[in-house]
């Protein structure tokens, strides 16, 4: 096999591309790293990638997690299995990486980009932007992340959360145990519990997606 | 205990490019660790800083890149192994310690990691560093995972200790940036960093006698390194069938995806570079004498193209080599497996359609800004009030390269590390308008500073104002030699940056508080009206970055700024088009509008509250 002179073997499973989009500050690259030190926890291949550079200053930021028989660290056009967005405008902002097997998880929560603030240009209704993605994919999920976290009492935990949603619809070959040893492998002891009750709200969540048949490995091939 | 120097795990750990390279290097013994940072280089040396004293390894921060290689360089001598890392156009600034170096060798292993960032994510260019191999004849490896990062950079210190040349480590943004599982090897025991040097002028001193000598000896240095490239196992074969590809980097993880999404896989050969120069020429030809055509992808320059092009001519073969010289594989920005698909399809005539991809209508922007509270906007705000729109704006690299964005605009010129002052020296020479230049504290520091001396001995008319936020802010908090903020409090500058300016010989110097908007603009008034003598000024607008105040001493805000609500915004909105600071939002309520502080993101630096009567401090 080529690739095993570049990478540790694994489960040979079939190629799965998650894209993540938000905005920095969020949260998203822990979010996605958690997504990749889960997989590796199941001995899946995974490579993570993420564009740091404007991260702090108010900007976009994108990250992906191929793992399995994909291995190109960029997701283009077209090729995203899963699109997981921590801000509706980014959602729709998205749309070129999907494809009509795409499955969308969007939070709620806008964030409005500076442009708008100052009058620039006006935030589209969300309703409007759902819209733009639902007809040309498989399927949108709408989670309100931010609620969840709360009701919870994780303020902070919206990224973690819609980890959990990704965990919960069971599209992943990812058992929600690994995604726990995951979390104990990147965060420190004093924020490990309110994450895990973050992850908990989320796959709740999920899992009432999870017997959708778009959702389930086998009808996606 | 760091989580880079751990005891060998049988689980993979899951690092990032630039840590696997941080721990190959612990891997290899090294001692001696210098850099300047630059994105996406920088993790490497912030890793070595977490780790130095653990490690017992020494680190340092060097000034730029240039001084990074020369230190390392003379550590190497010493018989410790060294390593620097920098960003592909910070191998522009050390290339003449590094051309050099090649000629007389190291004692102990010395790799160069340099990270290009094809599509520009954070770069002023895309150059293709591997031509620096080439051009220096120092030998040169190409990862394309993490795990591939790690083993390299072990192979790059056998390498060079083997040969007695620094080796090359040539990354791009999707390798240093680029998570993946990494099977750690163990540390060796200790050995610090004390070196021995043995006098030896006639090989280590570069007069012409030596160079001459030494050209030489680097000629067949390459010829022998020809032959470790030919068998080393870091260029591989793959697959079977007629189709060729040949490719490196993380191109390679392209073809992968494209082979496997077209069901390519038994029908196409791969030949994976990893030994990247000097190119293994006999396994090259060999590859090309088994398929009937050969397609290279590559990212960037035709690196490897070119050299399989000649590999053909020598060995008289007819196979058809194409890349970018049909204009198959894109030579702007990074590739991605469609890229790489559509190439597929076309040279080998097989049936490919690329995805239907729907774009987005156009949606509110979201690009990056200056942080709320960012002193750079402060002196940006009271340069423009005093200087206007007539002045010319040369720049610098930094956070406040955003000022280009308007609503602020205040930047005209920029190139590289250290041009806004040299090229507002050009510029005032040749213009009759004022010219002001900006650089950061950082960046003055690395490349401002014989700019500045050039103007002062030269009598340019011009007023460079030092950005001095106390830190190396875009790259993540580095420190440079002014730094007065550290964990562990306040300190005396190591070098006094207003000592500096005046050791440089210039006499109108003033220091400013840009959160101070009148008292800022009076001084800018004032050294306006000097400017119609010749010769430099220089105002340094001193005040630390927010972000880095919080994360060092804990600085939290003790107020925020409001609007008053009762008055309408409708006809001034000044704050928005002159400042434009990221906290403000305007709304709009029964047709009039108001512009509103968002207290979570206002940081209480009272500029706004300087420039509208409207806005008023609030406890919090």
């Amino acid at each position: 096999m080529i690739k095993r002179k570049i990478m540790p073997m694994g489960k040979e499973i079939r190629g799965l591309r998650i894209f993540f989009t938000g905005v920095g500050g969020q949260g998203t690259l822990l979010a996605t790293r958690l997504v990749g030190e889960a997989a590796l926890e199941e001995r899946v291949p995974v490579l993570m990638s993420e564009i740091h550079g404007m991260a702090q200053r108010g900007g976009v930021v994108e990250s992906c997690v191929v793992m399995g028989r994909a291995v190109s660290p960029i997701i283009a056009d077209g090729e995203a299995d899963i699109v997981i967005a921590f801000e509706p405008l980014e959602a729709a902002r998205a749309l070129p990486k999907c494809n009509p097997k795409t499955v969308v998880i969007t939070s709620i929560a806008p964030i409005r980009p500076f442009t708008v603030t100052i009058g620039q240009s006006v935030y589209p209704d969300q309703d409007s932007l759902y819209r733009i993605v639902e007809p040309h994919v498989a399927d949108l999920i709408r989670v309100d992340a931010d609620g969840l976290a709360r009701s919870v009492s994780a303020e902070r935990g919206s990224n973690v959360v819609m980890v959990g949603v990704l965990a919960g619809t069971g599209i992943l070959p990812v058992s929600k145990t690994s995604f726990e040893q995951a979390l104990r492998q990147i965060l420190p002891e004093r924020l490990l519990e309110p994450n895990r009750r973050a992850l908990d709200a989320g796959y709740r969540f999920g899992a009432q997606f999870a017997g959708r048949k778009h959702l389930i490995a086998e009808h996606r091939d | 205990m760091h989580e880079l120097l751990i005891p060998q795990t049988s689980r993979p750990q899951f690092l990032l490019g630039n840590e696997a390279i941080v721990r190959g290097a612990l891997e290899s013994g090294v001692g001696f660790v210098a850099a300047y940072p630059g994105t996406p280089s920088s993790e490497i040396i912030d890793r070595f800083a977490q780790l130095g004293d653990e490690a017992g390894i020494y680190v340092e921060y060097s000034v730029n890149e240039k001084v990074s290689v020369e230190v390392c360089g003379a550590a190497a001598i010493c018989g410790v192994k060294s390593l620097c890392a920098m960003k592909h156009v910070g191998l522009n600034v050390a290339a003449d310690a590094f051309m050099s170096l090649a000629y007389v060798g190291v004692k102990a292993g010395m790799v160069i990691v340099v990270a290009d960032d094809p599509s520009l994510h954070s770069s002023q260019n895309e150059q293709d560093s591997r031509y620096y191999a080439k051009l220096s004849g120092v030998p040169m490896l190409e990862p394309s995972t993490p795990q591939e990062a790690y083993r390299m950079t072990l192979e790059a210190f056998r390498i060079s200790e083997k040969f007695g040349t620094p080796c090359l480590l040539r990354t791009t943004t999707r390798i240093n940036h680029c998570r993946g599982p990494v099977e750690i090897g163990s540390i060796p025991p200790a050995k610090g960093f004390s070196g021995e040097f043995k006098k030896d002028p006639f090989n280590l001193v570069l007069i012409p006698a030596v160079g001459r000598k030494l050209r030489l000896v680097l000629l067949e240095r390459t010829q022998r390194l020809l032959e470790e490239s030919e068998g080393s196992p870091l260029n591989f074969i793959s697959g079977k069938g007629d189709l060729g590809v040949i490719t490196s980097g993380v191109s390679y993880l392209h073809v992968l995806d494209a082979l496997i999404g077209m069901g390519l896989e038994d029908r196409t050969r791969v030949l994976k570079l990893g030994f990247t120069y000097p190119q293994p020429k006999a396994l090259i030809a060999q590859f090309l004498g088994g398929v009937k055509k050969a397609l290279v992808v590559e990212e960037v320059e035709p690196f490897i193209e070119e050299a399989a092009k000649i590999c053909a001519q020598e060995s008289k073969l007819l196979v058809d080599i194409a890349g970018k010289g049909k204009g198959l594989i894109p030579q702007a920005f990074e590739l991605d497996s469609v890229k790489v698909k559509n190439a597929i399809g076309k040279f080998f005539s097989i049936d490919y359609e690329q995805p239907k991809v729907h774009q987005a209508p156009e949606l509110p922007q979201r690009p990056p800004n200056l942080c709320p509270g960012c002193p750079h906007r402060a002196t940006y705000y009271s340069v423009k009030k005093v200087f206007g729109e007539e002045a010319v704006y040369p720049t610098d690299i930094g956070c406040y390269t955003l000022g280009v964005l308007p609503p602020l605009k205040m930047a005209d010129f920029l190139i590289c590390m250290g041009s806004g002052v040299s090229t507002a020296a050009g510029f005032s020479k040749v213009l009759d308008r004022p010219v002001v230049a900006f650089i950061g504290d950082s960046t003055f520091f690395h490349a401002g500073i014989p700019g500045l001396v050039n103007a002062v001995s030269n009598d340019h008319r011009i007023l460079l104002v030092i950005l001095d936020n106390g830190t190396t802010a875009m790259t993540g908090h580095q420190p440079h030699p002014g730094v007065e903020l550290t964990p562990k409090g306040r300190i005396e500058p190591k070098v006094s940056l207003e000592k500096l300016v005046r050791g440089c010989g210039v006499s109108r110097v003033a220091r400013i508080n840009p959160l101070q908007v009148k008292k800022s603009q009076a001084v800018l008034q004032d050294f306006k009206d000097k400017m119609n003598e010749p010769g430099v000024s220089v105002i340094i607008s001193k005040s630390p970055c927010p972000l880095f105040e919080a994360r060092i001493v804990k600085k939290r805000k003790k107020i925020v700024f409001r609007t008053d609500e009762s008055k309408s915004c409708a006809d001034c909105k000044k704050c928005l088009t002159e400042l434009g600071c990221p906290a403000f939002f305007v709304e709009s309520s029964g047709g009039v509008e108001h512009v509103f502080i968002d207290e979570s993101l206002c940081s209480g630096c009272s500029v706004c509250s300087q420039i509208c009567d409207s806005i008023s401090p609030k406890r919090i």
